[in-house]
């Protein structure tokens, strides 16, 4: 039968694409720790399917081949045949063996890139908090009081601690090459570890669909030795705006923007939705729980006007 | 004007009104037609009214291929858009509409229709049933289900489609992000459908658990009767969650609840919680009933019994359990941390467990058979190696560390094409070809049924193998456009190809019912396959009461021994038969609950409250309702009897 | 229509039996409807944003009113179904109307209670615990609502057409459904209620 040869050689030919060549896929061609993790776990599961998939086809290729009507007897009968204990033990204990190998493996790996990168756990990690909106990336850098739109700049070799949450649908924010996604929500904070072991320009994107302009929702990653880091800091701090309240929130209107720099962040007047101003599980009767409500409330009224104003120009 | 601008389309585009004409010009045909050749009569009193599962079967698979056209047109936009890097050929706008109505229409509405019109027509048949636990109930289903998909279908015409993908996530689908009613469309079509089909779980598995004829224990059902079975369980208790987030939905959309808003303690997270608490096991119900079909199909032309007939049970069972408690593994990157995500990677995982077991049984009833390669059986062979690669790509997918890199990406949606295309598009292709003449009285043409095979399983191949290429290296899912840079052109390209070999494969298959119906012979025996179980043993066509004797069954495959041990299948003697009476009511409801749903779209208050009560009140007729039903007589039966006899 | 009279009036025909067994599968779909709504209830509680919490809102005798009312009528539906069985369509059909006052009065008292909320500023809209608790009484009121249509015909049709394999069918049917209502009731009463009083 063509197809089961037309299967085997597109296995052959992924093995091949996804081991080595000039040109590897950029899940697979990592430059920080937590990618080459989920390289390797990507590898490894790869691998163990390969060789159930072709236990399955040779399996297959046999039976199909060897008892095909045409090459029976014509008054060949075929046997009744209930089952098998032990063959169905086998089938059963050998995919079992299989998952509790995977599952350690996920399980060990899971954890693993859930904190912060083995050989960085005893540096300070760089906080950056990075938040969507309709349909751009906002990069504040508390510690160094500076804010990117999206472009992130960051230094080689340092843990760095995403902190994403959004201004509107969820995002998922993803920078393929250095490591695997997680959402932005309006209501939480989810903390990122990333880290960069090459200096390059990577791409980054939110691959959640979050409407129409979503295909375009992408930023640059440029990573670079912590020296040259400094000094783009530095650089900025000498030459940028600060951001004010009133450019912020032109900034969150729907629609794209170019890359700009700022000097402050917008933490200080639009405080990430952590702590005490979590959006969900509010409980109890403080004043800030108040204002903080007050306040989302004029946030959702402010968005719904902007996005009539935005279909209002898609007429 | 105001008021009716609500009803014009947010993004109009040549193709919209094209198909706006064209929509209009085939109902007046319809309508044309059917005045002309006086069928209407004939129109209500044998299908509008019908209480027939056959009938309502061939109804069911006549709207899912109907859905299937809509589907794939969809597909093939959506294709040829993204075929080369910045292409104009839809917007953004459009293209949101487009994948969000395919996934739609082809989980809801082509899917889970087909595979439920197979189970109409074959399960009483194979339990030895005259006909479905509640005849009438089951023509509410129908109904329910086909006005909420011409609901759902109108959208794209009148108001605009819904734009939040699939899964309508929120608060994408919120009044903040979705404006236009496309959000409401899809809330309230899909609960009309709904509660239709959770009336057809509660329907089967009565009919399956107490009708079954004398001597059919559980465990000597056929396979396919058990999927149902299995099937139908999950249903009755996923639906209604469905039900509620759909409830949910339309309250947050239009009466200003704030359950999932961003604002006031909602949660958007509860939403992708209830949608996958659904839509997961909703997997499995177009999933097992499949198996069933590969099931009967693999052993009648191995022709041999099935192999393992107790652990293919036990594995159904598993895995519908399973399926109720892996809902979480669709959000990883929600950021529940890895505690959460690591045990939902082992549950999982573990489906393998039971799926590799059904793999390997039917690989050993090919052991020793005497395969013949018929077009259901091309399918249902075709389905493993394929169907396999699906799986193993969902172990992949499961490991919560590396789905952080596959998740939202073509990888994902390769995946889930490569298990739901062979597993239930193949099987209820498989079905449909296996069940046809037993449903018409002919035979397809094998000979263009093997063409269209081998241009929908090469085209299905390259189509979707790319995209777990582009997936590895970062091309998203639902992105309407990329630029040339990327590299992701090329095979984009060849995923547009295989499109259109794919619909060239269907359309295949569409000529072959033309020509059949034509040309192919009507003379066949009742049992054209050499089949093994019981809706071969009646007539073709099939009496409305499907057995004039009441078939007694002491083996999985009582019909099969009946032909080759002597085994007698009909003793008894014929007797009057109980009939239930045909109902315009189950019609006239659905009728007016689509002018609900509509008006619930729109937000018109009145007429919503006046079809409300209009759906109350039929519901009322029927409480007062005398219907006891009809008898056949005894020499009625004996000359329908005769005459199929002579037939032959 | 063959009917078998060494069963209850209500099991008697095959049909019968299929019907009560499918109502059966039915309450299992209810079952899961309430959980969902339960569950959504769960995950709001404390989403109480700027409006009250159930603290400040539920009430200790309206609530004693309702359980009362549901609890007694659960109660006297069993009797209607026992003086059923007994074959005394008179003592029956009094149980039944019983039974249907006693949940008009529930309702009046649900109906009450939640005009007294949106008095106190507790809408659907005002938070997300609201709109699930709305909701989750609101479903549940719901199905008294249509309990007491569902009630009503059936004495009707006793009445009209006496105690036959098929009005005793629909009788006992409307039985379970009315004990399936007592009991997500009891859920309510303790989840919803004492939970929230505590």
């Amino acid at each position: 039968m063509k197809i089961k040869w037309a299967l085997l050689t597109i296995l052959f030919t992924i093995a091949t694409v996804l081991t080595g060549c000039d040109n590897p896929l950029m899940v697979l061609d990592p430059k920080g720790p937590v990618a080459a993790t989920q390289a390797d776990v990507i590898m490894i599961s790869i691998w163990t399917m390969a060789f159930v998939v072709l236990v399955v086809i040779v399996l297959y290729i046999f039976m199909i081949m060897k008892y095909r009507a045409s090459k029976q007897r014509d008054d060949y009968e075929p046997p009744h045949i209930e089952g098998s204990k032990v063959l169905e033990i086998i089938w059963v204990a050998i995919p079992i063996l299989i998952v509790a190998f995977l599952s350690v493996v996920t399980v060990k790996t899971t954890n693993e890139v859930e904190a912060t990168p083995k050989g960085y756990q005893e540096q300070e990690p760089l906080v950056i908090y990075a938040s969507s909106s309709n349909w751009k990336w906002h990069f504040s850098y508390p510690e160094e009081d500076i804010e990117t739109v999206n472009y992130l700049f960051i230094p080689t070799n340092r843990p760095i601690e995403f902190k994403l949450y959004s201004y509107g649908p969820i995002a998922s924010f993803w920078i393929p090459q250095l490591g695997g996604q997680k959402y932005a929500m309006s209501d939480m904070v989810n903390t990122l570890h990333l880290a960069a072991d090459v200096p390059g320009d990577y791409m980054g994107r939110n691959s959640n669909f979050s409407g129409s302009g979503f295909a375009q929702q992408t930023f640059n990653v440029k990573a670079m030795p912590t020296k040259e880091y400094d000094k783009w800091v530095d650089e900025i701090k000498a030459t940028a705006e600060p951001i004010t309240e009133e450019k912020f929130n032109k900034l969150l209107e729907p629609g794209h923007v170019g890359q700009s720099t700022y000097t402050g962040t917008h933490l200080e007047f639009s405080p990430a939705p952590e702590g005490e101003h979590a959006g969900h599980s509010m409980h109890g009767s403080s004043d800030t729980e108040k204002t903080d409500s007050e306040k989302s409330d004029e946030s959702t009224k402010d968005s719904h006007e902007e996005h009539s104003e935005h279909s209002n120009m898609n007429h | 004007m105001d008021y009716f601008d609500r009803f014009a389309v947010p993004h109009p585009s040549p193709a919209i009104y094209a198909s706006m004409v064209a929509i209009g010009l085939t109902m007046l045909a319809v309508v044309v037609g059917i005045t002309y050749f006086k069928k209407w009569g004939y129109l209500w009193r044998e299908w509008l009214t019908t209480v027939d599962h056959k009938r309502i079967g061939i109804m069911y698979i006549l709207s899912a291929l109907l859905m299937l056209f809509r589907g794939g047109a969809d597909a093939i936009m959506m294709r040829a858009q993204t075929a080369v890097p910045d292409n104009g050929l839809l917007d953004g706008q459009h293209y949101n509409e487009i994948f969000t109505t395919h996934g739609v229409v082809m989980i809801l509405f082509m899917a889970m229709p087909f595979i439920i019109g197979l189970m109409n027509i074959v399960t009483p048949l194979q339990v030895g049933a005259r006909d479905v636990a509640f005849p009438r109930l089951n023509a509410v289903s129908f109904w329910l289900f086909f006005m909420g998909a011409m609901l759902f279908n109108i959208s794209f015409v009148v108001g605009g489609s819904p734009d939040a993908g699939w899964t309508s996530y929120f608060p994408l689908a919120s009044n903040d992000f979705s404006e236009s009613v496309g959000s409401n469309y899809y809330a309230i079509a899909i609960q009309i459908a709904g509660i239709g089909t959770l009336l057809t779980g509660i329907n089967f598995i009565v009919t399956i658990l107490k009708m079954r004829a004398p001597g059919m224990n559980l465990m000597k059902m056929p396979m396919f009767t058990w999927s149902i079975l299995i099937t139908n369980f999950i249903i009755v208790f996923a639906f209604p969650v469905l039900t509620v987030a759909l409830a949910l939905m339309t309250m947050d959309r239009l009466f200003g609840t704030q359950f999932f808003t961003m604002a006031n303690g909602g949660s958007d997270m509860l939403w992708a919680n209830l949608f996958w608490v659904w839509g997961h096991p909703e997997v499995y119900i177009v999933i097992l009933p499949a198996f069933g079909i590969y099931s009967e199909i693999i052993s009648t032309f191995a022709r041999r019994n099935l192999y393992g007939y107790n652990s293919m049970v036990i594995s159904m069972v598993a895995i519908s359990t399973l399926s109720f408690v892996v809902w979480a593994h669709h959000f990883y990157t929600m950021g529940h941390g890895a505690m959460v995500n690591g045990i939902f990677s082992i549950t999982t995982m573990a489906i393998a467990v039971p799926t590799g077991v059904k793999i390997f049984n039917w690989l050993f009833t090919l052991w020793k058979g005497k395969i013949v390669f018929t077009v259901p059986m091309l399918y249902s062979l075709a389905f493993i190696p394929i169907f396999t690669l699906g799986g193993v790509t969902g172990v992949m997918l499961a490991m919560a560390s590396a789905d952080y890199q596959y998740h939202n990406t073509m990888f994902l949606v390769a995946h889930f094409h490569y298990v739901l295309i062979p597993g239930t598009v193949f099987a209820v292709l498989a079905g449909f070809t296996y069940w046809w003449p037993k449903m018409f009285g002919f035979m397809l043409s094998e000979k263009i049924g093997k063409w269209s095979f081998w241009f929908i399983t090469i085209s299905f191949n390259v189509t979707f193998f790319p995209m777990f290429i582009t997936g590895l290296d970062g091309q998203a899912r639902r992105m309407y456009t990329y630029s040339e840079s990327t590299g992701y052109g090329p095979l984009n390209m060849l995923s547009f190809v295989g499109a259109i070999g794919l619909a060239i494969g269907f359309a295949l298959i569409v000529y072959n019912i033309y020509w059949s119906t034509r040309y192919a012979s009507r003379n066949i025996s009742n049992d054209p396959w050499d089949a093994r179980s019981l809706e071969w043993a009646t007539h073709t066509p099939i009496p409305e009461y499907n057995f004039a004797i009441v078939p007694t069954v002491d083996s999985t495959e009582a019909f099969w021994d009946s032909k080759k041990k002597g085994f007698k299948l009909f003793g008894g003697k014929v007797e009057k038969i109980h009939m239930p009476n045909n109902s315009g009511v189950p019609f006239i409801m659905s009728c007016i609950f689509f002018v609900w749903g509509f008006a619930m779209v729109f937000s018109m208050w009145i007429i919503a409250i006046i079809a409300t009560l209009g759906i109350f009140a039929c519901m009322a007729h029927r409480s007062f309702e005398k219907d006891h039903g009809r008898y056949i007589s005894v020499e009625e039966i004996e000359e329908t009897e005769n005459k199929l006899r002579g037939a032959k | 229509m063959k009917i078998d009279n060494s069963l209850p009036l209500e099991y008697s025909t095959e049909e019968n039996r299929l019907k009560i067994f499918g109502f059966w599968i039915f309450l299992g779909a209810e079952i899961a409807l309430f959980a969902t709504l339960f569950a959504t209830y769960f995950v709001l509680v404390n989403g109480t944003g700027n409006g009250p919490t159930g603290e400040h809102l539920f009430k200790v005798p309206t609530l004693m009113l309702q359980t009362i009312f549901l609890l007694t009528s659960s109660f006297t539906i069993g009797l209607g179904i026992n003086a059923m069985r007994l074959g005394s369509k008179k003592a029956m059909l009094s149980f039944f109307v019983i039974t249907l006052i006693l949940g008009l009065g529930f309702l009046g008292v649900e109906i009450y209670e939640f005009v007294e909320y949106v008095h106190e500023g507790a809408t659907i809209q005002t938070s997300a615990f609201l709109s699930s608790l709305f909701t989750l009484l609101g479903t549940h009121g719901a199905h008294v609502t249509l309990g007491l249509f569902w009630g009503t015909f059936i004495i009707l049709q006793v009445k009209k057409r006496g105690l036959i394999p098929e009005t005793a069918n629909k009788a006992f049917i409307f039985s379970l459904y009315w004990h399936f209502l007592d009991v997500v009731w009891i859920f309510i009463f303790s989840f919803v209620y004492l939970k929230g009083m505590m």
